[in-house]
């Protein structure tokens, strides 16, 4: 063996083979996808003059709006995000504790609560706002739903890993002693998952402000709606308010978040 | 044994903490008032699952008769989530360098980081608007739209991890005088990089499950079709596009999974 000469490569050829594949078939779907997809090329060259148009049409904002019909529609939103996020907890934690191994030992009782936990994630939240619309007509309930049942996949799935993280040492004392099923939860695992949960909890509903801020679009209540309604009368220059004010409650919420995440961690 | 007296030492461990139970009182009064503020009632609730069970009847069994409208509006969908996944991770590649500041003088990276966070700020739905507008309805709107949430998304996070480098195999590499282009190459990349497939990978997941949605704007895909069907209280036929879009992104996630290990 001539270990000099021997030449040092990174990757085993097996590796090099399944990455180049992985490449060949994304050139392979992006050829595919821009040969097929209906694009119409004058619309696109056309697209900075619309752009130009439509910004100056924009212009000046109408700041005028704001008291009559924005500011309500904002907290509307705000308020749909706020309580969607307090229902989502009703149903995320007990699917929580069903998908956390060290809790429920059962693969039975896993996959009910993954399927739950999966299918709340895949439909889009302006999905499930479209199917609350129809169910309970349009309004504030329809987007309370929608938000609460869309957060649901996310906030128990993270909380599900956040339990199943905890030290069993402190459990495995509490049992010692003899503690109820009740007071393992509230004494042992509680305390441990606390500041992921905030977290977790916070987190989501910085998501939610964004995502409430357009559900309005189908009809479920908030800022969507004014936005909507000014959009079909083509009055740019209140589109421009209301965007501009979900602008601004959606970069308030990051802050508010970020501080008393500083706080609480 | 005289000395000893259990009764004294009983004090509760577990101390009540008021802050939390002024937090927790808070919420309760914050869930009163925002079901008074909003016109929230029971009886509409009530009213609603009524018509819910109604709903899920008409859903049932789900219709595939339309089977060809539903396959364009998927390809469409399909095709809106590769070219501006593709197009996104590209131009992300090179916007989180930009932005990444241990790399770029603050010059350079500061305006790069407002482009993201400006870029991150709205909902995609709200950005498939103005791109309706601009562009007219179809795919292209769709394609642009998901091509700003995907930079808003992989570019932060691609300039964070960047940052997070160690600078050792930085210096190793340029202490041998290679160029700026080698020393991302050869120090920079490989540190980053499978950290990037992730980012890129879950982005392709989430550009697939908002392809199904920017149609409900008229930005093309499978959307538009499911709005449609919404609004001509076609049931049946919603529940089979939903079942199409839950199977899809399954597959989309399985597919991810597949790539992610690859790349490990």
């Amino acid at each position: 063996m001539n270990t000099i000469d021997h030449h040092w490569q990174r990757f085993t050829l097996k590796q090099k083979l399944s990455r180049y594949a992985v490449y060949l078939v994304l050139v392979i779907a992006f050829v595919q996808s821009i040969q097929s997809v209906e694009v119409i090329p004058e619309f696109l060259l056309d697209a900075p003059e619309q752009m130009a148009d439509m910004f100056s049409r924009m212009w000046p904002i109408d700041f005028a709006y704001y008291p009559i019909a924005v500011h309500d529609a904002m907290i509307e939103t705000l308020n749909i995000a706020t309580l969607g996020t307090l229902i989502t907890l009703i149903f995320a934690i007990p699917l929580a504790l069903m998908n956390a191994s060290n809790i429920v030992n059962s693969v039975w009782c896993h996959w009910i609560s993954r399927f739950f936990l999966v299918s709340s994630r895949s439909v889009n939240s302006l999905v499930w706002a479209l199917l609350f619309v129809s169910i309970f007509g349009p309004g504030v309930i329809a987007g309370v739903l929608a938000i609460a049942f869309r957060s649901i996949g996310f906030v128990g799935k993270l909380l599900g890993e956040a339990i199943e993280e905890v030290n069993m040492g402190s459990i495995e004392a509490l049992k010692a002693t003899g503690a109820s099923w009740m007071s393992i939860l509230l004494k042992g695992y509680w305390p441990q998952v606390l500041p992921a949960f905030f977290s977790i909890v916070l987190f989501r509903w910085d998501i939610n402000v964004r995502e409430s801020a357009v559900l309005g679009l189908v009809g479920a209540g908030g800022i969507g709606v004014v936005l909507d309604d000014s959009m079909n009368l083509f009055q740019w220059d209140r589109v421009a308010m209301s965007l501009l004010a979900i602008f601004i409650i959606v970069i308030l919420a990051e802050i508010v978040v970020i501080n008393i995440r500083k706080r609480l961690i | 044994m005289a000395g000893i007296n259990s009764s004294q030492n009983r004090e509760n461990p577990f101390k009540q903490n008021w802050f939390v139970t002024a937090i927790w009182l808070l919420v309760i009064c914050y869930v009163v008032y925002s079901f008074n503020a909003m016109g929230l009632s029971w009886e509409r609730f009530n009213e609603g699952l009524g018509h819910a069970s109604n709903l899920l009847g008409r859903m049932v069994p789900p219709n595939f008769s339309r089977w060809s409208l539903l396959m364009s509006g998927l390809i469409e969908s399909l095709e809106i989530a590769v070219i501006s996944s593709i197009c996104g991770i590209f131009i992300s590649l090179f916007l989180g360098l930009f932005a990444a500041r241990n790399m770029m003088p603050s010059w350079i990276s500061t305006p790069v980081r407002t482009l993201i966070a400006l870029c991150r700020t709205f909902h995609p739905v709200i950005i498939a608007i103005l791109f309706v507008k601009s562009v007219g309805f179809g795919a292209l709107a769709g394609i642009l739209t998901l091509v700003v949430a995907s930079v808003g998304f992989i570019a932060k996070l691609f300039a964070e991890a960047i940052e997070e480098i160690s600078l050792k195999q930085v210096e190793a590499i340029r202490a041998t005088g290679a160029g700026f282009t080698s020393i991302i190459l050869f120090s920079v990349m490989p540190q980053v990089f499978s950290r990037f497939i992730g980012f890129s990978t879950y982005q392709l997941d989430s550009n697939l499950r908002n392809s199904t949605m920017v149609g409900i704007v008229g930005a093309g895909g499978l959307g538009g079709t499911l709005f449609s069907a919404f609004q001509r209280f076609d049931y049946d036929f919603v529940a089979a596009i939903l079942i199409i879009i839950i199977a899809l992104i399954m597959f989309g996630e399985f597919l991810s999974n597949i790539v992610r290990s690859i790349f490990r």
